[in-house]
């Protein structure tokens, strides 16, 4: 059997995560080798999803770290004295 | 790289003891983490900082409760999660709010946008500010429950079962979101960067 386009789209995500059962996988694999509209989606999105998830592409704000751990230094000696006083 | 979960378990342990100072330890790896996860929600970077910082308070003053039969990355990502939820009532109206469930619901035309050749996009291209503001942007436009799926599971990178019981929804949920939000992103991005082909330059040293 072979599969169309449309078949594979709706499987590219889990093709992607390796979640796809192994018949199923054959069959996209065998459809990747001759289509080239499919490989060149499957590319594109592996390519997006590879620059999305790098830490440039969002980043934190300067001084995030910092802050972070000043105010939970306040929150740690506010919680010590309030056990102090039980 | 983030802690082993036994490491995790005798940090908490310590912490639980008495040596508090050793929380800022057991949060360090995690602090990207609970930043992205309040922004996917509250879209800010004020608000998703303030967040953050209020989520990790929260999770010092409830680590009591924390009883590790899931990760604690989990647990922490689900204490960020409602405390996005949280500022998100706080500024919606009712009305949106509803439209918002609305979206689930909603079966739209989820194809790939089609093309023949893909030539690839390397990581040095982010160094463009016009290429990591597309990315961010595209991200953004996602509709939230899908943007929130996205935010856990590829930049995250937590699985399948971390995200469903994160977010409160069944794994079949998860992946279909999944899927949605990452055939959206392509469609919307590779218009765009296919435009702002790579010059020549980025292909020095590859070779």
């Amino acid at each position: 059997m072979k599969l169309d386009c449309k078949h594979v789209w709706e499987h590219i995500s889990e093709y992607i995560d390796k979640t796809v059962g192994a018949k199923l996988r054959e069959e996209i694999e065998g459809h990747l080798e001759h289509c080239e509209i499919c490989s060149a989606i499957l590319d594109s999105m592996r390519n997006i999803l590879v620059l999305t998830a790098d830490d440039r592409t969002f980043e934190l704000p300067v001084g995030y770290s910092e802050r972070l751990h000043e105010r939970l230094a306040k929150a740690l000696e506010s919680s010590e004295k309030d056990s102090k006083k039980e | 790289m983030r802690m082993t979960e036994t490491n995790e378990a005798g940090l908490i342990a310590r912490i639980l003891g008495g040596e508090k100072e050793l929380f800022h330890e057991l949060i360090r790896p995690y602090e990207r983490m609970v930043y992205l996860t309040l922004f996917s929600i509250v879209k800010n970077e004020t608000e998703a900082e303030d967040g953050a910082q209020e989520a990790m308070i929260n999770t010092y003053r409830h680590l009591k409760s924390f009883r590790g039969d899931a990760k604690f990355s989990t647990w922490l990502t689900t204490i960020a999660i409602n405390e996005g939820r949280k500022r998100l009532r706080k500024a919606k109206t009712a009305a949106e709010e509803s439209i918002e469930e609305e979206a689930e619901e909603h079966e739209g035309d989820y194809t790939p946008a089609p093309l023949t050749d893909w030539r690839e996009i390397p990581l040095e291209a982010l160094e463009r500010k016009e290429i990591r503001a597309a990315l961010r942007g595209a991200v953004a436009e996602l509709p939230d429950i899908y943007r929130q799926v996205f935010t856990l599971r590829d930049l995250e990178e937590l699985n399948v079962v971390e995200t469903a019981l994160a977010l409160g929804i069944t794994v079949n949920v998860v992946k279909v979101r999944l899927h949605r939000a990452r055939i959206m992103l392509q469609k919307r991005l590779v218009p765009f960067l296919r435009t702002t082909a790579p010059p020549r330059r980025w292909f020095f040293g590859r070779a």
